[in-house]
């Protein structure tokens, strides 16, 4: 499955990534499994997704939980807690 | 809805006039007897939860002075956050405009961040929507305040008080 991730803020800076293509291996179907198979990329990965700071994530422009199921085209966001106004 | 531009929400760069979005508003809804409005200001010192780091630790010499605020934003989603927050103000409030304005990019001090002005045929509606517009805004909309000084930068954190702000609307209900 192909999906497209985006990075904002300071996750953006952390990872060194606005943006990406991958191509997710197959069991990798949700926005958990995708934050672990990331979380193998390395040890900034690991310690991105590992819990110690909010990490949010959208499909498609729609904020959802870790249990949301990815798609084939699926743009996925991951990013901190806003702060607009 | 009175007139086709009665609703107004915009993400943008520039600056905006005040008065003029006010006086654009009043004509599009001409049967309003009442129209409310917040403006988000970019200040001038960092923030308090974080004048500790940054070199920010001593306001009265200065070092805790902000020159300008980075504004981030996930084009798309954004639009769609902000639009999705004016219909379920109109769906709550008899509401008969809106003008909902937020900046991105560099903001130095003192400069305007957000407006949301709201018109109705009554003031509570328009207080209220407000209200619940900057609540929603704050935790709903994808964007993301940098903040810039003489001797750092740092991301802003989100805070736990505008959570429960949002969440004072859904008990209200």
């Amino acid at each position: 499955m192909n999906v497209t991730i985006l990075y904002f803020a300071r996750i953006k800076e952390v990872v060194n990534y606005s943006s990406e293509q991958v191509s997710l291996p197959d069991g990798v179907e949700t926005i958990i499994a995708l934050k672990s198979w990331l979380s193998g990329r390395g040890e900034v990965w690991k310690k991105l997704f590992d819990g110690s700071s909010v990490v949010r994530a959208a499909i498609n422009h729609e904020l959802v939980d870790e249990l949301a199921t990815l798609d084939e085209g699926d743009e996925v966001a991951f990013f901190p807690p806003v702060t607009g106004g | 809805m009175a007139h086709a531009d009665a609703w107004h929400i915009c993400v943008q760069a520039e600056p905006f006039e005040v008065g003029q979005e006010l006086n654009a508003l009043q004509q599009a809804t001409p049967q309003a007897g009442a129209i409310v409005n917040f403006i988000g200001l970019v200040r001038d010192q960092f923030s308090p939860s974080e004048a500790s780091n940054a070199g920010a630790d001593n306001p009265d010499t200065g070092k805790g002075s902000l020159e300008a605020m980075q504004i981030e934003h996930y084009p798309g989603m954004t639009e769609k956050a902000l639009n999705a927050i004016a219909q379920q103000a109109a769906a709550r409030w008899p509401l008969l405009g809106l003008r909902l304005i937020h900046r991105i990019g560099r903001l130095e001090a003192q400069a305007p961040i957000v407006l949301v002005a709201t018109s109705s045929l009554h003031r509570q509606a328009a207080f209220e929507a407000c209200a619940f517009i900057m609540d929603y805004l704050k935790t709903d909309a994808p964007f993301w305040k940098k903040e810039i000084g003489p001797q750092g930068e740092h991301w802003v954190e989100a805070r736990a008080t505008d959570e429960q702000a949002k969440q004072q609307w859904k008990h209200a209900q």
